[in-house]
């Protein structure tokens, strides 16, 4: 049964994360709890680009401006003494989804390659905004002083705590996602990907139902640029640069597009390659390079793809 | 502000629009005929650039720096064309920018373990570095002039290739419907590695006229490889003709842009509001101007015809 197969990759993969902490603390490597918060962080960047990119067929190629926004809405309200964890997270989703709004209301309105250029073309004027800030430290970026505080329910300052948070963050919008693929509204949205005419012919506004969807997966992306922030207690336009968009888009189609999981799978894959590489060979780039190349030309199913069978992996 | 400057300026803008366009018109052309997206499109004008700065260095001639880039990329598309191209044409957009990616990423790091880590040296042809006057009391960089007239004179040898030639005839036929040029008997898939190896060859004339200019580093293609993107998507995708009139419209919004937006601002707010947005605003003027075409025409200023 391929359903069971995917049901177990996904549980597998699940114990084996939540299981990350106490290994590292217990290996007396604390190193390892932060470069899996991360790949954690990524995870849910590429999933909330999986359910536009996957089901919606939205190549959205600037996701890292949603991840800017939501560390920059942390870094620039603890700049003024704001250190509410409630409010960070409120006002990481909210102006990342008026972004979104605004970038996907104008976007949308073009297709095709024009789409993947328009989205591209948003994140580098955030990105140059971000550049512009003087008074969130420019070019340089900025520090920030303090975690989100959750009045201590929470402490984030806390490596593990931390990692939590963003295991349940993934596993929430792993599960939401899953809801919302499967309802109505992802139907309606799966259905324009594959023919965008003849939804609108049966009476669907598929312009709203894309746009809304847009704005979810800008919202979630939020999320995670919210959650950055609090590891690296840093901020800065980099964080929005062109090549971590590609990058993004890199691990949903290393992991799998269009299963959710998969994604967040080529996160894991992608970080833990980067940082293996890295440990081999100052040049690593000139090793993960051909890999990408080969694993477009040859996986096309991606990571998840291998271990859950074809069934829902990528369609042509 | 004095007309002079802004005269400068505007041939400074022109100088940057018609390399953009030797960028533009090699993947306007692979995009619209292969249909194809290429991210490394970039590393043919930092490759050009890197070769003709380092057998310039050892040479000490410019030209021989040109004779040995322009072949060094024309064999570095082919093979990438043959070994890994041919089999993206039919894929989707998504694999052909997660392959283009890595591609990148290779090329960038190649560079570095053979050029090492830092910026190269390219310095100005001894015969173009001087001023020229153009009008009395007008003058202007040789090398600046010289890249505006070669770079007219190739998009016109391209324009003429592509207008009048037979090999021309079959690139617009292929533009607009490249099944059926392949149905007519055409070998496609030797004008595809034609056109490729053409719009490598470009990106590295390209590339070469920067070196002097910027700095030739790795990563160096990737900005004007976006900027060459802007344009082409302005322009509307696979019209030669729309790239080059979106490159000068690009490179004059831009060089204008950063030249004259403070200065003006600052005629209307406080000069050290000015300060703050003038460069800001500069940098996302190109991408406003983009933004804006594609509300208005969503296929470009000059959609081609026939699909």
């Amino acid at each position: 049964m391929p359903l069971g197969r995917r049901a177990l990759t996904v549980a597998v993969g699940a114990v084996a994360l939540a299981a990350i902490p106490p290994i590292a603390v217990a290996l007396g490597q604390p190193f390892y709890l932060d470069l899996f918060t991360r790949i954690l962080i990524f995870a849910i960047a590429a999933l909330s680009l999986d359910l536009i990119l996957g089901y919606g067929g939205m190549v959205s190629f600037g996701h890292a401006a949603y991840l800017g926004i939501g560390a920059y809405a942390v870094g620039i309200l603890s700049h003024y003494g704001l250190t509410d964890g409630v409010l960070h997270f409120a006002v990481a989703i909210l102006a990342s989804a008026l972004a979104a709004l605004v970038i996907g209301a104008i976007s949308l309105r073009t297709s095709g390659v024009y789409f993947i250029m328009i989205t591209l073309a948003f994140t580098q004027m955030i990105y140059f905004l971000g550049v512009s800030l003087n008074v969130y430290g420019g070019d340089d970026g900025m520090n920030i002083t303090a975690h989100s505080d959750f009045g201590g329910v929470l402490e984030l300052d806390n490596a593990s705590v931390l990692y939590y948070v963003t295991f349940a963050a993934l596993l929430l919008f792993y599960f939401a996602g899953r809801r919302l693929v499967g309802s109505r509204f992802g139907m309606v949205i799966r259905g324009a990907k594959s023919n965008e005419r003849r939804m609108a012919s049966i009476g669907f506004a598929t312009f709203r139902y894309k746009l809304a969807a847009f704005v979810i997966s800008g919202a979630m992306c939020g999320v995670a640029g919210a959650l950055l922030a609090n590891l690296t207690l840093f901020v800065s336009p980099s964080i929005m640069h062109w090549t971590r968009s590609g990058e993004v888009m890199v691990m949903v189609i290393l992991g799998g597009m269009g299963t959710l999981f998969g994604p967040a799978l080529g996160a894991v894959a992608y970080l833990l390659l980067e940082h293996v590489l890295s440990g081999l060979t100052q040049h690593w780039q000139v090793v993960l390079g051909p890999i990408l190349v080969l694993v477009v030309l040859f996986a096309r199913r991606g990571v998840f793809g291998l271990f859950a069978g074809p069934t829902e992996a990528r369609r042509g | 502000m004095q007309p002079l400057l802004v005269l400068e300026q505007g041939l400074n803008g022109v100088q940057f629009g018609i390399m953009l366009f030797l960028m533009a018109a090699g993947l306007t052309l692979v995009f619209g005929i292969m249909n194809l997206i290429n991210l490394a499109h970039g590393s043919f004008y930092m490759i050009g650039a890197y070769v003709s700065a380092w057998v310039f260095q050892a040479s000490g001639s410019f030209l021989l720096g040109i004779a040995a880039a322009i072949p060094a990329a024309l064999l570095v598309g082919i093979a990438v064309e043959v070994g890994v191209f041919r089999a993206l044409y039919t894929r989707e957009h998504l694999d052909q920018v997660l392959a283009t990616f890595g591609l990148i990423l290779f090329f960038n790091e190649m560079v570095r373990i053979i050029w090492g880590p830092t910026a190269l040296y390219a310095s100005i042809p001894r015969f173009l570095s001087g001023q020229v006057e153009l009008l009395p009391g007008v003058p202007y960089p040789a090398f600046r002039l010289a890249i505006i007239l070669v770079g007219l004179a190739v998009a016109l040898l391209l324009y003429l290739l592509v207008a009048k030639t037979r090999l021309g005839m079959l690139i617009r036929a292929g533009a607009s419907n490249r099944v059926m040029v392949g149905a007519l008997g055409v070998n496609v898939r030797l004008l595809y590695t034609f056109v490729f190896a053409l719009g490598a060859a470009l990106a590295a004339f390209s590339g070469l006229m920067a070196g002097p200019i910027f700095t030739v580093e790795s990563g160096m293609g990737e900005s004007v490889l976006i900027l060459a993107f802007v344009v082409i998507v302005i322009g509307g995708i696979g019209s030669i003709r729309g790239a080059f009139v979106a490159s000068l419209l690009v490179g004059i919004v831009d060089t204008m842009g950063r030249a004259f937006l403070r200065p003006l601002l600052a005629t209307v707010m406080a000069p050290a509001a000015a300060d703050n947005t003038g460069p800001a605003l500069a940098s996302m003027l190109i991408y406003i101007l983009m933004a804006t075409v594609l509300f208005f025409r969503p296929q470009g200023l000059f959609p081609p015809r026939g699909r």
